[in-house]
């Protein structure tokens, strides 16, 4: 990928619209990146040693600052995805029979599942978080192109092109319609108007959400719409990401060795 | 000269509703600017939409292209030579990029890869839009919007171009360069536009649509208007 050095790909990353100058990882190949990440996450999940998942962690976190993704930003969608599997962290202690750790009213909590729960955390932050780095860093029209590329099914790339395409124009849609509601004095209480507005509200967007629907397929018929979108791209493979595709095999190799090392030791 | 575009006894209600179109006639001759005048909900972009076929009269014929056309395989051919601008470019505008979105039209219209990526240059190239092939279409201006839609239907070399209010929401040097647009375009339109600066600086011929029946229209009453 040797004209991504040049000034093109700046120019393409402006346009784009991707505030983020160009880095180590994101002049890699964006199908390289989606292996590479889902690879990692299929070790992560089979690893169990705790040596091996903190180095996975301290890998993402590399990653993470290679990409230069800005910290706060970061931490606080990792918080977010914490926060869904935070109460069942909190109850495998609980659930998990073994030696007790302490006693909460008389319910003992258990080394055995303390230590699967900092597993699972481990694991699940490193891979959201190598995720983000790799993947979430893409525009998400070239994740579709990407994705198209490796095959995925057609109907679920443009799906996930139509939903990038207009979930922004809904959101303006609701957002004018909030100001409008605003403008006429509405304030949320906990009022039957109130249920009733918001009702309202969503009906509204999805009448128009289907009618757009219709202009929508109407424009398409209009330019000969026979059921095929073409997608059009220029993703290359290259020595680059020939070397990302080692890098990454070694680390994950060292990861494997990390866990096995560990169980023949003991 | 044979008529391009010839609508005769179009009647038309949406269902529930009193009716829009009651016994519309109007012809679109080679190499004219027709422009489109009438109140909202008058029925103009409905007019449009029978047209290519996008509604179904319930009464009266639609003879496009030397060609009545009835069913909606009729309409195939129709489509391609009438390029149809809608009047909210969000709904024309679905492709992800500005390239793709103007070479949906050719490639579905059977051309090769490369053919294509030559008409999206060109097309582009016209428009002055050579920097957009790949801009993000959700992103772009209202008016880099209005242009890229514009050529997207200009990529598949229609005859004739029916354009739904065009210069909505525009700023007035988009306007402006959309005009010259234009009048410098060897096709055929049926201009709907409620901005009577635009209209006059387009149209050749122009025809008010009042009680679902179209007739010449009376002289607008802004004084600029009426002198550009």
């Amino acid at each position: 990928m040797s004209h991504v050095l040049n000034g093109s790909e700046a120019a393409v990353n402006r346009l784009n619209g991707s505030s983020h100058s160009p880095n180590v990882v994101r002049v890699i190949d964006p199908r390289a990146r989606i292996i590479a990440s889902v690879l990692f996450a299929v070790t992560v999940v089979a690893l169990h040693q705790f040596m091996a998942l903190a180095a996975a962690v301290g890998i993402s976190v590399m990653v993470m600052l290679a990409a230069r993704m800005p910290k706060g930003r970061t931490l606080k969608r990792m918080i977010a995805m914490d926060g869904f599997i935070i109460f069942m962290l909190a109850m495998l202690p609980f659930t998990v029979p073994g030696e007790p750790m302490f006693h909460v009213f008389a319910f003992p909590a258990s080394w055995e599942g303390f230590y699967q729960a900092l597993r699972i955390a481990l694991k699940a932050n490193a891979i959201v978080l190598m995720l983000m780095a790799l993947v979430g860093t893409m525009e998400s029209t070239t994740l579709g192109h990407a994705l198209y590329r490796l095959r995925t099914p057609e109907a679920l790339v443009h799906l996930l092109m139509f939903t990038v395409r207009y979930i922004d124009v809904l959101h303006q849609e609701y957002q004018r319609l909030r100001i409008a509601m605003k403008a006429r004095g509405f304030r949320p209480q906990n009022s039957r108007h109130t249920y009733v507005s918001f009702g309202y509200l969503v009906g509204m967007m999805l009448v128009r959400a289907l009618e757009r629907s219709e202009r929508v397929l109407a424009a398409m018929k209009c330019r000969g719409f026979s059921g095929r979108i073409y997608i059009i791209d220029h993703l290359t493979f290259g020595a680059r990401d020939a070397w990302f595709a080692v890098v990454g095999g070694l680390t994950l190799a060292v990861l494997i060795y990390l866990e096995w090392a560990y169980v023949v030791a003991y | 000269m044979s008529s391009l575009i010839e609508l005769s006894d179009i009647h038309f209600a949406y269902p529930a509703h009193a009716p829009v179109l009651n016994g519309v006639n109007l012809t679109l001759e080679e190499g004219e600017r027709l422009s489109l005048t009438g109140a909202n909900g008058a029925g103009k972009s409905t007019l449009l939409r029978i047209a290519v076929g996008l509604l179904k009269p319930t009464k009266g014929n639609v003879c496009a292209f030397g060609q009545e056309r009835r069913a909606e395989k009729d309409f195939h051919d129709v489509r391609r030579l009438a390029g149809f601008v809608f009047q909210d470019p969000d709904d024309q505008l679905f492709c992800p990029t500005v390239a793709e979105d103007v070479a949906f039209g050719p490639l579905n219209l059977g051309k090769s890869r490369d053919e294509t990526m030559a008409i999206v240059d060109d097309v582009l190239a016209r428009l002055h839009l050579s920097d957009f092939h790949a801009r993000i279409t959700h992103k772009l201006s209202g008016g880099e919007k209005r242009l890229v839609t514009l050529a997207a239907v200009l990529a598949m070399e229609p005859q004739v171009l029916l354009l739904d209010e065009p210069s909505n929401a525009l700023d007035e040097g988009v306007t402006e360069r959309l005009i010259e647009i234009l009048n410098e375009l060897p096709q055929s339109m049926i201009l709907v536009s409620h901005d009577p600066h635009f209209r006059r600086r387009i149209e050749t011929r122009r025809l008010h649509l009042h009680d679902g029946q179209v007739s010449t229209p009376p002289e607008p009453k802004c004084k600029h208007a009426a002198n550009t």
